[in-house]
C-alpha cells in the first residue's frame, strides 16, 4: 500500500487557469470523474456503516466487555472476543520482533554491505516473497514447518527452553509458534524493503562524516545511521505488524482453532481474522454473526490506527520520496 | 401442459388427508429402475405400502429428464456421500442435474438454508425448533443415511481397536484424563501398551452435527459433561484444538502424534486410521460397523418429522454413537423446475442410493422409514401447492 | 567519545566483525524461506502435475483422481470480473486524485482510499456478503439468476481489493508526468480533458500497467474474501451469477482435508498459483523498465 504522499503537489490550477481553454465538455467529464471518486468515498464510508449496523446487536449487548470477557458460547449467546485479540496481539507482536530483527538486519546488509551483484537479486528475491499468496505459505505451514516443528524444533525449545514461563505442552505443529513463524516470514518482505529505502535515505554525509572520525562500519552503522532511520524503521515494522494483524489464511491453517486463551507457545489458539474466516459461514444466530462482525469492525479499527501511525513515522523519515510497496 | 393435467387428477383423487398416489408409471418413464438396496424392498415395481391405502409407484429414474443445478452446503459427515450421489445420478440417470455440494459443516447448512442462499441444506444436528422458526417457512426434514461417529486416534504402537467406555472419553475431552496410559484407559485395554505422553485432543472448529451426535452422546454417560458443555453444535470445548470438518479432524490426527479426534466412520476408515470400540448401554464394546450402526435404529420411533436421536441405544449389538444425517428443504419450494430435480434426486437417493452406503461407511436407512419419506416426498413437499413428484 | 586505544580498537573490531556476521546472516536468511518455500513448490507440485489436473474436475470427496479445472478457470473468471468491476472506478479515482483533486474533497477521497487499502480482506468479504449475497434476491429479479452466492460477488469482493491499489498507482503514475506536457497540450489549444485522456495518462500508462498487473497479482491469490461470496463449486461453470470455485479456495479446502490426494492436488494448484503470480510480478518489472515510460 501507498507509504507517502507524493512529493510534490504542483499547482496544476494556476497555469491551467492562464493558459487553458477547456471547452463544453470538460465539466462533464470532471464531473464524471468527481462524481466516481465520490462514489468510492460514499463506499467506504458505506462499508464502514454496514459493517457497524451488522454488529450493533453484539455491540449494543456486550459493549466494551467484549474487549475482556473469555466466554465464547455461541449456542448460550455469550460471547467475548479475549482469547482472539490475545491471540492476534500475541502472534502479531512476536512476529514483528523476529520480523524486524531479521528485516532490518537484512535491509542493513542490502544497503552497506552487499556489492550490487548480490544486492539486485537479493532485492528481487525478496520482493517475490511478497508475492506469494498466504493461502500457499499456509499450505506450506501444514505440511512443512508443523511437522518440522512437531518432530524437530518444537523437542529441541522444549529441552533448552522448557523453563520458561510460556513454553510448555507437546510441541504441536499448531498454534502460536506456527503462527508467529509464518507470519514472522510473510511480513519480512515489506519490512526489508521499506527499512532499505529508510537507511538509503540516509544521507551521505552522515555516514562518511562518522567514518572520517575512524569509527567502524558497525559503529558508523549504530551511531549515524540507525538513529537517523529510526522512526522510518520504525514505521516499516509497525505496517509489518498491521499486514501481520490482518493476515486470514494463512494463520487459519496452522493456529489450530482453539478458543481458549493460549498459555504456550504450542498452544492451538486463533486471531480474530481467522476466527472470522473459521467461523463466518456457520453461524448458529444472528448474535453470533453480530459478534463475529463485531471482531471483523475491531479488526478494522486496529489495522486503521496501525497504518496512520506507519505512514506518518516512514514519510517523516523519506519525506515525501514515492515508495510504493504494494503487497 | 401434461403435468398440470396429472398434478390436477391427483388433487381430485386426494381429496382428504391420505395421499393414494395411484399413479403407475405414465407416458415417460416407462421402464421401472433397478432394484435398490437389499434391505429393502425395490420402490418402483414392489408396491411398498405406504401409511394409508394406495401403492407408490414411481421409478427411481424419474429425474433423468430433469435440468437444474443445484446448490447445496451443509454436513461434512455427509460429504462423501452426496457428491458421489450427485456424481453417480448424473452420470447415471439424470445428466442434465448438476448437484453442487459444499462441505462447511452442519451449522452452515442450516445457516444457508435460512438465509436461502442454498437449494438445501445438510446437516447431522436436526434444526431446533428456534432455528426452525428463524427460518422462510416449514421445513422438511429428510434422513439419508446412518452414520457412527467413531472415536480415532493416533497412539505410537497402538495400531489396534482400542476399548474406550462413555465415561473415559468424556473424561478424555473434558480435561481430567490428560495421558495416554492413564489407570482408566489402561484398565480397560489389558496387554496393551500404551505411552506416558499427553494427549491431543482434537475437536470441530466449527459449528457441527458430528459434534452435535458426539456431545448428544457425552451429556447421556457423563453427568460432568452434561452440566459442563452439554449437547451442541459447537460447545465451549475445555481442551484441545480444532479442525475444521471432519476432513480437518481427521486430518489434525493424522498429523499430530498422540491425538484422539472423533469422525464419521468412512473418514477413519478411508484414512488407514484406527478407532475404538465404544461400550454401549447393554455393557458391551461394540465395532462400528454399517450393521452395528443400522442396530442402533431399530426399535426406535421414528417421529413424523424424522428429527429423533439415536444416541446410547439399548439395543444389544448397537454401537452408542449414532445419527440420523438429514437433507433439509424448505416444504414448499419456490422454483417448481429445481424443486422437482431435488425430489427427484432425493428419490432415487433414498432407494438406489442406499446400496453405496456401506462402502461408504454409512448405514442404509432402516425400510419402515424409506417407506415414510417415500409418502413426504410424494406429499409433504410442494411447489407453489403443486406436488413434486408425480410418476410422470 | 570512544577513545582510540589499541586494546579499545581491538575490541570495537570484534564487535564490527560479529555484528558484520550477523548483518550478512540476516540478508542471507532472509532468502532462506523463500528458497525453501520454492523448493517445495518443485518437488512436491511438479510431480503431481500432469493433464488430468488440467482437464478435469474435481470428483467426489475421498475419491482419488479428478482435477481442478473448475479451480482455474474460475480464478481466471474473477479475475476478469475484478478488472471488469474495479478499473475503471480505480483509474476514473487516480485521474480525479491527480489532476482535480487538490482541495479538501480531494484530501478526504485520498485518505478513504488508504482506509480501503488497509481493510484486511476477510473484513471485505463480510461486506459483500451482507450488502450483495444477502441481497441476491433483487439482484436476481432483473438477471433471472436463483443463486445468492455467485461469483458475481466474490469479483465485486476482489475488485474492492483491487481498487485502492490501483487508484494509487495511477495517481501517483499520473503526477509523475511532468507539469510541462500538460501545458504544451493546453498551448495547442487541447481542452483538459483531452488533455488528460490522449496526453497524460498515455504517458503514465506503463505504470498504470504495471501497477494493475501488480494488483491483479495480489487479487489472483485471494481467497479469504471468497469464502461467503462465491462460495467454491466442485462443477464447471464459467456463469456469473452462480458459485464459483476458485485457485486459492480449492487449495485451501484441500489444505485441510486428510487426503493424500487432495494433498498432492493442493501443491500441484499451489506450484500452478504461485508460478502464474510470479509471471504476472516479472512481467509488471518489466513493464516498468520499457523505454517510453
Amino acid at each position: 500500500m501507498q507509504l507517502t504522499e507524493p512529493r510534490v503537489r504542483p499547482d496544476f490550477q494556476h497555469a491551467e487557469g492562464l493558459f487553458a481553454r477547456h471547452g463544453r465538455l470538460e465539466p462533464i467529464f470532471r464531473g464524471a470523474v468527481t462524481l466516481v471518486a465520490l462514489s468510492v468515498l460514499l463506499l467506504v464510508l458505506l462499508m464502514v456503516y454496514e459493517l457497524a449496523h451488522q454488529a450493533w446487536p453484539a455491540i449494543d449487548k456486550f459493549g466494551l466487555r467484549f474487549l475482556w470477557s473469555r466466554e465464547w458460547n455461541p449456542p448460550k449467546e455469550r460471547f467475548g472476543a479475549f482469547p482472539f485479540i490475545v491471540g492476534t496481539l500475541v502472534t502479531s507482536m512476536l512476529a514483528l520482533g523476529f520480523g524486524t530483527v531479521v528485516g532490518v538486519g537484512a535491509a542493513l546488509f542490502l544497503v552497506e554491505f552487499a556489492p550490487a551483484w548480490v544486492r539486485v537479486p537479493v532485492s528481487y528475491m525478496v520482493e517475490l516473497l511478497a508475492a506469494i499468496p498466504s493461502v500457499v505459505y499456509g499450505l506450506w505451514g501444514v505440511f512443512v514447518l508443523g511437522p518440522w516443528i512437531q518432530h524437530t524444533a518444537g523437542p529441541y525449545i522444549l529441552d533448552y527452553l522448557g523453563w520458561m514461563p510460556f513454553v510448555h505442552g507437546p510441541p504441536l505443529g499448531v498454534g502460536i509458534l506456527a503462527a508467529v513463524l509464518i507470519l514472522t516470514i510473510m511480513i519480512l518482505p515489506t519490512i526489508v524493503a521499506i527499512s532499505r529505502d529508510v537507511i538509503s535515505a540516509v544521507p551521505r554525509s552522515q555516514r562518511e562524516g562518522i567514518l572520517a572520525l575512524g569509527a567502524t562500519r558497525w559503529e558508523m552503522i549504530r551511531i549515524a545511521v540507525l538513529p537517523y532511520a529510526r522512526s522510518g524503521v520504525l514505521g516499516a515494522a509497525i505496517l509489518g505488524l498491521a499486514r501481520a494483524i490482518g493476515e486470514t489464511l494463512a494463520v487459519a491453517l496452522v493456529i489450530g482453532n482453539s478458543t481458549n486463551v493460549p498459555d504456550s507457545i504450542f498452544s492451538p489458539a486463533y486471531t480474530m481474522a481467522s476466527v472470522i474466516a473459521n467461523q463466518f459461514r456457520e453461524v448458529e444466530n444472528d448474535m453470533h454473526r453480530a459478534a463475529l462482525i463485531y471482531i471483523g469492525l475491531l479488526l478494522l479499527l486496529i489495522t486503521l490506527i496501525v497504518n496512520a501511525i506507519a505512514r506518518v513515522l516512514v514519510w517523516r523519515v523519506t519525506k515525501g520520496q514515492i515508495t510504493t510497496v504494494i503487497e | 401442459m401434461a403435468l398440470a393435467a396429472v398434478g390436477a387428477l391427483l388433487f381430485a383423487a386426494c381429496g382428504g388427508g391420505t395421499s393414494s398416489s395411484d399413479k403407475t408409471a405414465t407416458a415417460s418413464a416407462g421402464k421401472p429402475a433397478a432394484t435398490s438396496a437389499a434391505t429393502k424392498p425395490a420402490g418402483t415395481a414392489a408396491a411398498s405400502s405406504t401409511a394409508g391405502s394406495g401403492n407408490v409407484t414411481i421409478p427411481t429414474d424419474v429425474g433423468k429428464d430433469d435440468s437444474a443445478k443445484l446448490t447445496g452446503a451443509g454436513s461434512t459427515f455427509a460429504n462423501p456421500l452426496y457428491t458421489r450421489w450427485a456424481s453417480d445420478y448424473k452420470s447415471k440417470v439424470a445428466s442434465g442435474v448438476e448437484i453442487n455440494y459444499q462441505s462447511v459443516g452442519s451449522g452452515a447448512g442450516i445457516q444457508q438454508l435460512t438465509a436461502q442462499t442454498v437449494d438445501f441444506g445438510a446437516s447431522d444436528a436436526p434444526m431446533t425448533d428456534a432455528e426452525a422458526a428463524k427460518a422462510a417457512g416449514p421445513v422438511q426434514h429428510i434422513p439419508t443415511a446412518l452414520g457412527a461417529v467413531v472415536i480415532t486416534y493416533n497412539v505410537a504402537g497402538v495400531a489396534q481397536p482400542l476399548k474406550l467406555d462413555g465415561d473415559t472419553i468424556a473424561k478424555i475431552y473434558l480435561g481430567k484424563i490428560t495421558k495416554w496410559n492413564d489407570p482408566a484407559i489402561a484398565g480397560q485395554n489389558a496387554g496393551v501398551t500404551l505411552p506416558s505422553a499427553e494427549i491431543v485432543v482434537v475437536h470441530r472448529s466449527d459449528g457441527s452435527g458430528t459434534s452435535f451426535i458426539f456431545t448428544d452422546y457425552l451429556s447421556k454417560v457423563s453427568a460432568d459433561w452434561n452440566a459442563g458443555p452439554g449437547t451442541s453444535k459447537n460447545p465451549q470445548w475445555p481442551v484441545g484444538l480444532g479442525g475444521q470438518g471432519n476432513e480437518g479432524v481427521t486430518q489434525q490426527v493424522k498429523q499430530n502424534k498422540n491425538s484422539i479426534g472423533y469422525v464419521e466412520l468412512g473418514y477413519a476408515q478411508n484414512n488407514n486410521l484406527p478407532y475404538a470400540q465404544a461400550k454401549n448401554k447393554s455393557g458391551e464394546y461394540i465395532t462400528p460397523t454399517a450393521d452395528s450402526t443400522s442396530l442402533a435404529a431399530t426399535g426406535v420411533s421414528i417421529p413424523a418429522d424424522y428429527r429423533v436421536s439415536i444416541v446410547d441405544s439399548p439395543t444389544k449389538g448397537a454401537y452408542p454413537i449414532v445419527g440420523f444425517t438429514w437433507i433439509i428443504m424448505y416444504k414448499d419450494q419456490k422454483d417448481a423446475t429445481k424443486a422437482k430435480a431435488l425430489a427427484d434426486w432425493l428419490w432415487w437417493a433414498i432407494h438406489d442410493g442406499q446400496s453405496v452406503e456401506a462402502s461408504l461407511g454409512y448405514a442404509p436407512l432402516p425400510a419402515d422409514v424409506v417407506k415414510a419419506l417415500e409418502k413426504t416426498l410424494t406429499t409433504d413437499v410442494t411447489s407453489g401447492g403443486a406436488p413434486l413428484l408425480k410418476g410422470s | 567519545m570512544i577513545a582510540a586505544t589499541s586494546r579499545n580498537r581491538r575490541r570495537r573490531r570484534i564487535v564490527d566483525t560479529i555484528a558484520s556476521a550477523a548483518i550478512t546472516g540476516a540478508g542471507i536468511g532472509v532468502i532462506v524461506p523463500l528458497v525453501v518455500i520454492l523448493l517445495f513448490l518443485f518437488v512436491k507440485g511438479l510431480p503431481a502435475l500432469h493433464v488430468d489436473l488440467f482437464t478435469q474436475n474435481p470428483g467426489p470427496t475421498g475419491v482419488a483422481g479428478g482435477g481442478i479445472k473448475s479451480s482455474i478457470v474460475g480464478s481466471v473468471l474473477l479475475l476478469g470480473l475484478a478488472l471488469v468491476m474495479g478499473l475503471p472506478p480505480a483509474i476514473a479515482t487516480g485521474v480525479y486524485l491527480a489532476e482535480y483533486g487538490r482541495g479538501r474533497l480531494g484530501f478526504v477521497i485520498r485518505f478513504l482510499v488508504d482506509v480501503l487499502a488497509g481493510v484486511p480482506s476477510i473484513t471485505i468479504g463480510i461486506f459483500v456478503y451482507t450488502a450483495v449475497v444477502l441481497n441476491m434476491g433483487n439482484i436476481n429479479r432483473f438477471t433471472g439468476g436463483d443463486q445468492k452466492f455467485t461469483a458475481f460477488a466474490g469479483g465485486i469482493a476482489l475488485a474492492l481489493i483491487m481498487l485502492p491499489i490501483v487508484s494509487r498507482v495511477t495517481e501517483e503514475m499520473l503526477l509523475l508526468v511532468p507539469q510541462m506536457t500538460r501545458e504544451a497540450s493546453y498551448a495547442l489549444g487541447v481542452p483538459k480533458w483531452r488533455t488528460i485522456l490522449t496526453v497524460v495518462l498515455p504517458a503514465a500508462s506503463s505504470g498504470i500497467m504495471t501497477g494493475i498487473v501488480l494488483a491483479s497479482a495480489r487479487v489472483a491469490g485471494e481467497a479469504a474474501p471468497l469464502l461467503f461470496t462465491a462460495l467454491g463449486n466442485n462443477f464447471y461453470s464459467t456463469s456469473i451469477f452462480r458459485p464459483i470455485d476458485a485457485l486459492p479456495l480449492r487449495i485451501f479446502t484441500y489444505a485441510t482435508g486428510p487426503f493424500p490426494y487432495q494433498h498432492d492436488q493442493a501443491w500441484a494448484g499451489s506450484f500452478v498459483l504461485v508460478m502464474m503470480v510470479l509471471v504476472m510480478s516479472i512481467g509488471a518489472r518489466l513493464l516498468l523498465r520499457r523505454p517510453g515510460r
